[in-house]
């Protein structure tokens, strides 16, 4: 139980993905302009990263058991694609109202490091079955809390009067790296 | 075929990082020494220009509609094979990057100039497009490294000069420890992006003074 908080606490504050470990910062940048379309990127990451930690967890099991743990990479990634397709594919069918809101991310988020970096991180660390899920899921919501208040940000900075050659992007990183400041107020941040 | 344009676009007007604005993750998580960005540098030259080669080979074979699974696996592949090189020979360099290796798979700039280049160009033409955007690449994750590096551990060419300690510049209580912690990451690289946004802007102007005054 406590290990369970103890990352979960890490992954959304101490830890998070995007402002402290750089996982995912291309739909980061690129998804938030808007603060509903961030929420709705950031659900989908969520859905996804829990679901291919506990799918990679089974994998990796299978791929030492027959000793080919060089290929660990090669077989995420498809796996983590087959997910993402699959999840649309349910959706589409079953959840229509849910696709609609989430459709158009869900083919972005095979590329996403954030899913492959979770699923690397957890064999890495060699946690169980139960930690990784906890630990897609915590990585996840992370990343959506880091998105939504960067889209919320960048809402008002877009407006903001600057020398012309920060306009856009480089703005947008600067104000990000504020937010990693205030993020840094959380580091060694340790409940258990 | 022109080299000298491509090698142009590849280090200013169309850099990966700075204009097309792709991999961004691993341009701030290792630039924290002069071995990191050289490393990760000659790592994603290497995987992209093989990754190039196989695709653009392959790209009348490849059926549309399954070729982002294609390429995803053929540069799977391809960062297995460095990813375990690395291992064998720079011990030092697989665990600093650590985790980010296995992450040049998703990489946007390989699987970029895969759907953007290499699936509708030569082979020789797909080789010198990799090899100068991952010059393009390496450039500019170098330059993130040294300002990182000087004004946030006061070194210079960590990791590979003076021992792996690198030369001191700046004494040991003076420098910006913030710029090497993931915050200088994103200030560092809005700054750089920003001064090539206006070095493109201001070599414009020159030219078309130049053009003016014929």
């Amino acid at each position: 139980m406590e290990a369970i908080l103890g990352i979960l606490i890490s992954a959304l504050l101490s830890e998070n993905f995007i402002l402290v470990k750089f996982y995912g910062i291309c739909p980061f940048m690129g998804v938030s302009k808007k603060i509903d379309t961030a929420l709705g990127m950031g659900m989908a990451v969520t859905f996804v990263m829990a679901l291919a930690s506990a799918a990679c967890y089974g994998i990796n099991l299978i791929l030492i058991a027959l000793e080919l743990e060089y290929m660990q990479t090669v077989v995420f990634i498809l796996a983590i694609a087959s997910i993402v397709q699959v999840v649309e594919m349910f959706l589409k069918k079953s959840v229509p109202a849910l696709y609609k809101a989430l459709g158009v991310y869900l083919p972005l988020i095979t590329t996403n490091c954030a899913v492959l970096g979770v699923v690397l991180v957890n064999v890495q660390e060699g946690y169980s079955f139960l930690l990784s899920v906890v630990n897609g899921a915590a990585g996840g919501l992370g990343f959506t809390l880091a998105i939504v208040l960067f889209a919320s940000v960048r809402e008002r900075v877009n407006k903001a009067d600057c020398p012309e050659c920060f306009r856009g992007f480089p703005l947008a990183l600067i104000s990000a790296g504020l937010l990693a400041l205030a993020f840094m107020g959380f580091s060694g941040m340790r409940i258990f | 075929m022109n080299l000298k344009k491509q090698l142009y676009e590849g280090l200013l007007t169309k850099n990966p990082v700075t204009v097309q604005l792709l991999g961004m993750c691993s341009t701030m998580a290792i630039t924290t020494s002069l071995f990191n960005g050289l490393g990760m540098g000659a790592a994603v030259t290497i995987i992209l220009t093989c990754s190039n080669i196989l695709i653009s080979a392959l790209r009348k074979f490849i059926p549309n509609e399954i070729r982002i699974a294609a390429y995803v696996t053929i540069i799977a592949g391809f960062v297995t094979i460095v990813d375990l090189a690395i291992q064998a020979f720079l011990p030092e360099l697989s665990t600093s990057l650590g985790v980010f290796i296995p992450l040049i798979v998703v990489n946007c700039i390989i699987l970029g100039r895969a759907e953007a280049f290499a699936s509708k160009n030569t082979v020789l033409a797909s080789t010198l497009d990799g090899i100068f955007q991952g010059i393009g690449y390496t450039v500019a994750l170098t330059i993130v490294c040294v300002i990182r590096e000087l004004l946030g551990s006061g070194t210079f060419g960590g990791g590979l000069l003076n021992g792996g300690e690198g030369i001191r510049v700046i004494p040991q209580q003076y420098p910006a420890m913030l710029l090497v912690m993931p915050v200088g990451g994103f200030l560092v690289l809005g700054c750089v992006i920003a001064g090539s946004q206006w070095l493109m802007k201001h070599l414009e102007m020159k030219n078309k003074k130049k053009e003016a005054a014929k």
